[in-house]
């Protein structure tokens, strides 16, 4: 079932958690929720949920309006990033727990209901044990089993990894995808991990201070992001400041070349890869810059070079073969970059 | 036997200590106690058990101790939650004053609460506009049983409330649980030990209570009179057998409540998963 949040806007206090959010949600997508601490991926997920009401705006399910509607009656699974399993009841009861509270079928029936998904998140040998008894993956497929008993229209999962070590994130993350392409439900997860939201995620959604800035697939957010802020928030990137002379971006009154991207023209911040500059001898440079650090990645070289005279710092990166020696001079040359007007 | 490595040193040594402290200040005067009564023999114990006034006030002692542990308990449950899960001001007052009765000597709070509950108290005359008679009857007697446990009830509770998460309730309530349905399937099977273990202290205080009391009962055998008040009277006349023997009824009794209180209590720690 797809999903409409329109004008949403959510306060705690004199803080705007959400400040006029809108995004559709279509059925059968996994769309990830992206953004940094405290831009309101958790309030956004829980005002889906019905666990927080909005202060203006609306939430659509299919064509209902279920703004008002309580959480009980909106038929959603909800995953916890801590779990928040029912420490006293077994795998099995916790997972038959939503089946039980809305009396679906019999006692045989419900028994079979949990075996499907016992089976199905892999946990069949562990149904009589108690949550303690538990790794925190396995308590993460307890509690997303739970979640998907009662068939919920959305399925909706705040950092649902992000208390997991990197390795059983991974595998969780692959199975997730496993799971979504077989179930088909409707899923929106909430993640600070942009590797996770851009390997799990049909579309990603970036949210900025209570907005939304970009939605889009992977490719849309890497090759064209729509603001500064999602530029170098997804990515790293260094930002020049520069001016325009009607053809070229210039820094420092010294104009280069460079492959220009996206729609600005005009003076603003220029926004660089680390992949995208490339280090050439000093004398035929437009741009020169002093190399502050060297150290050594999995991949190559990472340097940071400060060109000119402010305190600017440009990420480059290397292969591990390249010669460049802290405190040397050394001429950058921008294969290609990005140029967005200053805000406000 | 020692189930986890811990921070005490040498299980011999402190087993040991713990045998030889419970037996000197427990055991010791309640086997001096039992010695005491056993000159009465079961048969006496028995008569003494049987004697209509007796009875009566063992059964004031202990009913109203239950159900007063049993209002303590809810209303324990209650505050604690208010007292945890909501900020308001004067909170820290309130959290303090639960402790009051506790502190307390019990003799005051008696004379506290016989003069509030008097028919020409506050309270007292609030109520006999009604009809209704508080003081120098069972539900005075109720009253202060239930002042004295309070403390219990709530610090036993308190923490645990603080350390269940709210999203436990809200995950229950996305799966499409009523308040009501929450409140029965998960608060409360996991509050479960700490409401038993304050309902015991509760209702072992307010067997034992004597002080505060005797002000607001009145002491009419048969209606408002306590087992204590009643071992207080046989000392008084000399009827030390007698006394002793009342003594040795409400220990066994307590004794029993106890233990099965603490046997629920491990049944249901055990559904917990072996806390
Ligand atoms: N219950 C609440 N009471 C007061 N303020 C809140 C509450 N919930 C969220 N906020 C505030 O709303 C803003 C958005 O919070 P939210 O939890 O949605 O962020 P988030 O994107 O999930 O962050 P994180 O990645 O750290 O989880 C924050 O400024 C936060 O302090
Ligand atoms: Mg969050």
């Amino acid at each position: 079932m797809d999903i409409r949040i329109v004008g949403v806007s959510k306060a705690f206090g004199r803080t705007g958690a959400l400040r006029g959010l809108d995004l559709e949600i279509s059925a059968g997508e996994l769309i990830a929720l992206l953004g940094p601490s405290g831009s309101g991926k958790t309030t956004l997920l829980r005002v889906i949920a019905g666990l927080e009401f909005p202060d203006t705006g609306q939430v659509y399910f299919g064509n209902e309006d279920a703004t008002g509607l309580a959480v009980q009656e909106r038929q959603i699974g909800f995953v916890f990033q801590h779990y928040a399993l029912f420490k006293h009841m077994t795998v099995f009861d916790n997972i038959a727990y939503g089946l039980r509270v809305r009396r679906r079928g019999t006692a045989t029936e419900i028994a079979a209901r949990v075996g499907e998904l016992l089976e199905l998140v892999q946990l069949t040998d562990f149904a009589a044990r108690h949550p303690r008894q538990l790794s925190g993956g396995q308590r993460q497929r307890v509690a997303l089993a739970r979640a998907l008993a009662v068939d919920p229209r959305v399925l909706l999962l705040d950092e649902p990894f992000g208390a997991l070590d990197a390795k059983i994130r991974r595998d969780l993350r692959r199975w997730l995808r496993e799971l979504h392409d077989r179930t088909g439900h409707t899923t929106v997860f909430v993640t600070h991990d942009q590797e996770e939201a851009i390997e799990l995620a049909d579309r990603v959604a970036i949210l900025n201070g209570g907005r939304i800035e970009q939605v889009g697939t992977a490719d849309d957010i890497y090759d064209r992001p729509a603001t500064a802020f999602v530029m170098s928030f997804v990515g790293d990137t260094s930002a020049i400041p520069v001016g325009f002379d009607g053809h070229r971006p210039s820094f420092e009154g010294r104009a280069f070349d460079t492959c220009l991207l996206g729609p600005h023209r005009g003076p603003g911040l220029f926004y660089v890869r680390p992949r995208d500059v490339e280090v050439t001898a000093p004398e035929a440079a437009a741009i020169t810059g002093k190399v502050r650090t060297v150290h050594r990645t999995a991949t190559g070289l990472r340097t940071q070079i400060s060109p000119g005279t402010t305190d600017t710092l440009i990420e480059i990166e290397l292969d591990s073969s390249a010669k460049v020696k802290a405190g040397s001079q050394v001429g950058l040359r921008f294969l290609r970059g990005r140029l967005f007007g200053v805000r406000g | 036997m020692l189930k986890e490595p811990s921070a005490i040193p040498g299980f011999g040594l402190a087993f040991g200590y713990t045998l030889f402290y419970l037996g000197l200040i427990v055991l010791l005067p309640l086997s001096a106690l039992v010695l005491e009564a056993a000159g009465l023999g079961l048969d006496g114990i028995l008569r003494i058990a049987s004697e209509p006034r007796v009875y009566a006030a063992l059964r004031i002692s202990f009913g109203l101790a239950f159900a007063a542990a049993i209002i303590d308990s809810v209303f324990g449950l209650l505050i604690a939650w208010v007292l945890v899960r909501y900020s308001f001001p004067g909170r820290k007052v309130i959290d303090a004053a639960v402790d009051l009765p506790f502190a307390l000597p019990t003799a005051v709070a008696g004379i506290a609460l016989a003069t509030l509950y008097a028919p020409t108290g506050w309270l007292g005359g609030l109520f006999a506009a009604y009809g209704i008679k508080i003081a120098f009857t069972p539900l005075g007697i109720l009253i202060a049983l239930i002042f004295v446990g309070l403390p219990f009830t709530v610090r036993t509770v308190q923490p645990l409330v603080a350390e269940v998460d709210r999203e436990v309730e809200e995950a229950s309530a996305t799966l499409g649980a009523s308040r009501r349905q929450t409140l029965l399937r998960v608060i409360l099977p996991i509050f479960a030990p700490a409401i038993l273990t304050g309902f015991a202290l509760a209702f072992a205080r307010a067997v034992s209570e004597y002080g505060s009391v005797i002000f607001i009962a009145g002491n009419l055998p048969f209606v408002s009179e306590i087992a204590p008040q009643l071992i207080v009277i046989k000392l008084e006349e000399f009827d030390y057998r007698g006394a002793t023997g009342i003594a040795l009824i409400m220990l066994t009794l307590s004794f029993a409540i106890l233990l099965a209180i603490n046997l629920i209590q491990a049944w249901s720690r055990r559904r917990l998963g072996g806390v």
